[in-house]
């Protein structure tokens, strides 16, 4: 079976971020680009579930300007199959990835989609449901533990108050959270290999997909940091502090 | 003027204190966006329960349903018949708590509807633009939804939860004849497993004290030793950082942090945990915050009320005598 792994790139969440002096955005000039953490767990999943026999192919997705190539090539390096960039220059929203997404669903055979619960930047967590609901599959979001078997997958989700295991039919939609897997680094053979996958260009016109967004970011600010506050000598001292000074006991 | 529709979570008909605080940041945007009446969903047992409870918050009406589809949570049709509901009542505004059923739940509904969303929002702006954090907490963005149906999760730190109003909602339950969808449910699938965590301490989300853990503790049974009898003194949740969830020490639904639960207690400590930006993403609105930590750089003491460079495992049971003996 053949699924689909949308992946985004993001910062380096090991950088410090700095604001554009008029705030509308961040400084984005020679940063580090990465795969988004979660998507980057999904290309391993999609990798495991290859090696165990339930995936056939994965093809990579992933909607932004033509520079991504780079991070889409690193994802093939891992084992991915063949990528897909939708090129588009202006500002994606979640929306908008996944209207894209799912018109490339819709064209390839695919009987599964598997991405990052959220991205590490916008970190809105809404384009694996925002998918399952306008291709109307079942969602199984924020899994820790992934099994296909017999047109069916087996998901363990990360919910409130423990672990919830669904078993849906396929085609479906899986976001992976923390705890699948770890994913493993490309080996700089296979970056090389990479470069020779399949690699297609498509644009959002040729989906039939408008380049609208439903979300705008007016402007980003830094929070008012929260001020360190001062080294207490030992328990006792710490016990007066708390109820005397603070008086949260 | 179109309604505001608030998505009720419960636990079995008891209403969660998050849904509460949804509320406020629902009355919020009825007022800056000019909306009409707040209008209440709940579904699965215990709906008509929580329905009666919650119309008691200055809801107009709240709409449930019982029907054996809804009595475990899923996706696929809770999202149908929010968006039935929405149809129902006028709703253009569905507004909900970013708990891991709100995350699930509302922007399914937001593609059913073609709805635009803005997920976990902390604030709602005089011009109509809602606050959210971005990139780990790091930043925060004022965001405008440009279409005119709006979907928006609320962070359950982020609100004082809504007070009772004096008068009483109108209670019904929700038609969903009309939706052929949900007689095709098969398709999505069943629940086959679910696995609580101990939960004889308050919950993280809602606890007024929270006492975790880091990497620091080296072991599980070093939680249960040094970690439990503190925050049972303190009646205090437990929570856990990143390192001690990928450690085994600690269940991943103890993991405060970006990716995480986000808390807010009154009181916030932080034992043998170093502070790593996603892990201060999930707690540095903490009213006060305590860290424990042998080494004197360790990033949480930037971030700490008060800071006690030493041996959790001296401290954490001096402190828990203690306040024993209070």
């Amino acid at each position: 079976m053949k699924i689909l792994v949308p992946i985004k790139r993001v910062p380096d969440w090991q950088i410090k971020l700095k604001l554009l002096p008029d705030g509308s955005n961040i400084q984005t000039e020679g940063i580090k680009w990465i795969i988004n953490t979660f998507d980057e767990i999904a290309v391993e999943e999609a990798i495991r579930l290859k090696e165990k026999g339930a995936v056939t192919e994965i093809v990579l997705v992933s909607v932004g300007p033509a520079d991504v190539r780079n991070r889409l090539e690193y994802a093939l390096a891992m084992g991915a199959d063949s990528a897909i960039l939708v090129k588009h220059d202006g500002p994606v929203d979640s929306d908008l990835a996944a209207r894209a997404i799912a018109e490339v669903f819709k064209k390839g055979e695919y009987q599964m989609l598997l991405l990052g619960k959220q991205a590490i930047d916008s970190d809105s967590s809404q384009t694996a449901q925002l998918l399952a609901g306008r291709l109307n599959l079942p969602q199984a979001c924020f899994a820790s533990k992934v099994s296909v078997e017999n047109g069916h997958a087996t998901v363990t989700r990360e919910v409130d108050g423990g672990l919830e295991t669904i078993k849906i039919p396929l085609p479906c939609v899986i976001s992976t959270d923390l705890r699948l897997n770890e994913p493993r680094y490309a080996a700089l053979p296979n970056l090389m290999k990479a470069k020779k996958k399949p690699f297609e260009e498509i644009s959002l016109e040729s989906l039939g997909v408008s380049p609208e967004v439903k979300t705008r970011v007016k402007s980003l600010s830094l929070p008012a940091g929260r001020k360190a506050g001062r080294k207490v000598a030992d328990v006792a001292e710490l016990l007066s502090v708390l109820q005397n000074e603070a008086k949260v006991l | 003027m179109s309604s505001v529709l608030l998505f009720v979570q419960h636990d079995g008909g008891k209403v969660l204190k998050g849904t509460l605080v949804a509320l406020t940041a629902a009355q919020e945007l009825r007022a800056t966006w000019g909306a009409g009446d707040i209008v209440g969903v709940v579904l699965g047992t215990g709906a008509a329960v929580a329905a009666r409870e919650v119309s008691e918050y200055g809801l107009s009406k709240v709409l449930y349903s019982e029907q054996p589809l809804f009595e475990r949570y899923r996706a696929e049709p809770y999202a149908r018949a929010v968006a039935v509901a929405m149809r129902e009542i006028g709703a253009t505004t569905v507004v909900g708590l970013a708990s891991s059923t709100g995350k699930d739940l509302l922007p399914r509904v937001a593609a059913l509807v073609d709805g635009a969303q803005a997920s976990d929002i902390v604030g709602v702006n005089a011009d109509g633009s809602l606050k959210r954090p971005m990139y780990a907490g790091n930043i925060l963005a004022d965001v405008e939804l440009l279409a005119s149906t709006r979907i928006v999760s609320v962070r359950g730190t982020a609100f004082a939860p809504a007070v009772k109003s004096g008068a009483q909602g109108n209670v019904a339950e929700l038609a969903l004849a009309a939706d052929p969808e949900l007689r095709d449910q098969p398709r999505f699938g069943e629940v086959i497993g679910y696995e609580h965590s101990k939960a004889d301490r308050p919950s993280l989300s809602d606890a007024e004290v929270v006492v975790s853990g880091g990497r620091a503790l080296g072991s599980a049974e070093n939680f249960e030793k040094v970690v439990f009898p503190l925050a049972d003194a303190l009646k205090a949740a437990v929570g856990a950082s990143r390192a001690a969830v990928d450690s085994g020490y600690a269940p991943n639904d103890w993991q405060v942090g970006q990716t995480g639960k986000v808390v807010a207690p009154n009181l916030y400590i932080a034992l043998g945990i170093s502070g790593a930006i996603q892990h201060l993403a999930g707690m540095k609105d903490s009213k006060v915050i305590v860290a424990v930590n042998k080494d004197p750089d360790a990033p949480i003491f930037e971030v700490a009320d008060y800071g006690l460079v030493a041996d959790l495992f001296q401290v954490a049971p001096q402190l828990t005598e203690a306040l024993k003996n209070r």
